[in-house]
């Protein structure tokens, strides 16, 4: 096994199915020859061609357009959205039309083609880079939106996605590109697409969460293990589909649940999280189910993202709360 | 520095004909090669289409069809391009565009049922390649410069056409399109059918540039403007487009000047607000059909009863239609959630349990 960061597990995942289908594209802005801004797709071009790894023009709805048509060719594009925040040009594209490619003409043309970006907050972007857009997508009938936070479940989680005969839309958080290593196969493997993974097994207290937040939560749990408190946390890894079993089991067992999620508060996925437990499991409940997240603001400057963004703390504090109801 | 590159290129854009208002060639040297067979079934078409064209207004009146964008005055436009394709060419059609998907083999009841909302519509046969009709204006573009950048990748002999209007130039995916296509060197033909009027605002009002075909310029492609009343012209310069766009020399901006005679869509526009009678005048007397006839009559290739022949064909043809359409089992929510995904997930299949017992009720 080799160790590897999740951007490399990513690339890794890429080019594994390269190598499985030759029907698999590669193509976003500077993703060729300079291997991606964030150098996801190195090497990837130099190994594969040009006819399968290659640039695009600067311009995202046509990015979107070339994916559509490639797709309506017998391709299985991968497509990069340099950062999430440019998604607002290609989201006609994305949320208007590969989504509903199957849906309107009966079953009878697809879009089997993953939407690879990069977003989440903490490495001092310039505005429209950070924002946590991911409960757009979840809203958006006929996409799947998965979020990794580790490189083991990045790689199989993208073999995945780009398998997948619908839309996915995969979004990669920009501080776990590089912040650690950890053990990632060398041959293939998959992830199924609408599971969640249990992180941390604990009886007291379910934490929901997803991308960064996961580490956050992890780091939260040792904290509150120091006070003699057993939290669980799930990494949701697909955010939409939600996977309801493991949640609803969980709190079955646990009794009390948070939900924490790096985007605003309003309207997001810890809303939805909240409303599944609510229908679901309330009679199993001895608390409230809080939410952390960061406020209904903008996302903010570079400057003040760290007083913006939800962190351990914040976690433990509501946990709390939670546990002393 | 000179200022006067804009005009020197506008200057260039001058409107390719091959049939006059009567009918003559007036463009020897353009003549497409057609056998008179050939020019029979280019009439029959337009014939055909503009038969069709008057039931489905007087169905939708009638609430019987749906929804439907009229196309007389642009037959020409429609049917001398697609009358260019090969059958294994890709069509990405606008809304308005159904004539020519129609010919290109899609069944007309399938096109009514389209036209009610129903998945039928556009449960395509195997091997027809269109893409739904798009309501997004300019979406197809670059979803057609996608296409092309496929069948060249797969090897394909065949091209992909897709249809805006003069509205539709307007748009940000317009130039994208052309340019992803410019840029790729794929084998696209984007067509612009220029009838004046997006639905209410002008041509004048869109844009400053003179013609839309030299907006191929600035993406790197060749452009053209041509009278789509003309059909002999329109197919001539598609036909031409197409054999180089398949010969590695890169797309083609066609842009058709033509009108239509009726209002944008049959769900209330009303075109005596934004159009005056004596532009309509106009443009009847370019009429396609009216010239497209005359020059067969000269040539002994059309008479009166020929033309009753299609015309009696159109209306048996609809009404066969319709009544397939009518026949079709009317669709279901739980059809619906089927097609969502390849394989359900655990919200759509709880969802299809619910309305499967409402359904079943």
């Amino acid at each position: 096994m080799a160790q590897m960061t999740m951007i490399q597990a990513i690339t890794d995942a890429m080019r594994n199915e390269l190598k499985n289908n030759e029907d698999v594209l590669v193509f976003g802005e500077d993703v060729g020859q300079n291997g991606g801004v964030f150098r996801a797709t190195e090497g990837l071009q130099k190994e594969f061609g040009e006819e399968r790894v290659f640039d695009t023009p600067l311009a995202e709805s046509g990015i979107g357009g070339l994916a559509i048509g490639l797709g309506l060719t017998g391709f299985r594009p991968v497509m990069e959205v340099q950062f999430f925040g440019f998604v607002f040009e290609v989201f006609d594209s994305v949320a208007g039309q590969m989504n509903r490619m199957r849906y309107r003409t009966g079953g009878k043309l697809t879009s089997p083609i993953t939407v690879r970006s990069p977003f989440g907050g903490g490495v001092k972007t310039p505005e429209m880079h950070a924002d946590s857009l991911e409960g757009l997508m979840a809203q958006t009938p006929g996409l799947k939106v998965v979020i990794p936070s580790t490189p083991y479940d990045a790689k199989g989680l993208l073999i995945s996605a780009i398998r997948d005969n619908d839309p996915v839309v995969y979004l990669e958080h920009m501080k776990l590109y590089r912040s650690f290593r950890a053990e990632v196969p060398e041959e293939e493997y998959t992830i199924p697409l609408g599971k969640a993974d249990i992180k941390r097994e604990g009886k007291d207290l379910t934490i929901v969460t997803y991308g960064a937040m996961v580490h956050s939560s992890l780091k939260a749990a040792e904290e509150l293990e120091k006070e003699g408190i057993d939290v669980e946390v799930i990494d949701l890894m697909t955010i939409s589909p939600l996977d309801i079993d493991t949640i609803i089991t969980s709190v079955e067992k646990t009794s009390r649940a948070i939900v924490v999620q790096e985007a605003q508060k309003q309207a997001g996925i810890a809303a939805n999280v909240v409303a599944e437990i609510t229908e679901r499991a309330i009679l199993s409940l001895e608390a409230p189910v809080l939410r952390v997240t960061s406020p209904d603001t903008i996302y903010p400057f570079a400057t003040i993202e760290d007083d913006w963004l939800p962190d351990y703390k914040g976690i433990v504090d509501t946990a709390k709360k939670v546990i002393n109801f | 520095m000179s200022t006067k590159t804009l005009e020197q290129v506008e200057n260039q854009f001058e409107t390719f004909q091959i049939l006059n208002e009567e009918g003559e060639v007036v463009n020897e040297a353009a003549m497409p090669e057609l056998s008179d067979e050939q020019l029979q079934e280019i009439m029959r078409r337009m014939v055909y289409t503009r038969i069709w064209d008057q039931r489905a207004i007087s169905l939708n009146r009638q609430g019987r069809l749906g929804f439907y964008a009229p196309v007389a005055g642009q037959e020409a436009s429609m049917l001398g391009s697609q009358f260019a394709l090969d059958k294994e060419d890709w069509i990405l059609p606008g809304y308005r565009d159904i004539p020519q998907i129609v010919f290109h083999g899609l069944p007309l009841h399938q096109a009514f049922l389209w036209s009610r909302g129903h998945y039928a519509g556009s449960q395509f046969p195997d091997g027809l390649n269109v893409m739904f009709p798009q309501i997004i204006i300019g979406a197809q573009i670059i979803q057609a410069a996608g296409v092309a950048v496929g069948l060249k990748r797969k090897k394909k002999n065949n091209i992909a056409i897709t249809y805006t209007g003069d509205g539709g130039a307007s748009q940000g995916d317009f130039y994208e399109g052309m340019n992803f296509a410019g840029a790729y060197n794929a084998p696209a033909v984007f067509i612009v059918q220029n009838n004046r009027f997006a639905i209410s605002v002008p041509v004048e009002k869109q844009s400053a540039a003179k013609t839309i075909a030299q907006k191929a310029v600035a993406a790197g492609i060749e452009g053209i403007q041509v009278d789509g009343m003309d059909v002999l012209a329109v197919y001539a310069a598609t036909k031409d487009a197409r054999e180089r766009a398949l010969a590695g020399e890169g797309p083609t901006l066609i842009e058709t000047m033509t009108y239509r005679y009726g209002p944008h869509t049959m769900a209330g526009d009303d075109p005596t607000r934004y159009r005056s009678s004596d532009l309509d005048d106009e443009w009847t007397k370019k009429d396609p059909l009216v010239r497209f006839r005359k020059f067969l009559e000269k040539k002994g290739l059309w008479t009166e009863e020929k033309e009753n022949e299609v015309v009696e064909q159109a209306k048996g043809d609809i009404k066969e239609a319709m009544k397939k359409a009518d026949g079709t089992a009317k669709q279901k929510v739980t059809d619906l959630i089927g097609f969502m995904f390849e394989e359900l997930p655990a919200n759509l299949r709880e969802q299809m349990e619910e309305y499967t017992a409402k359904e079943s009720k």
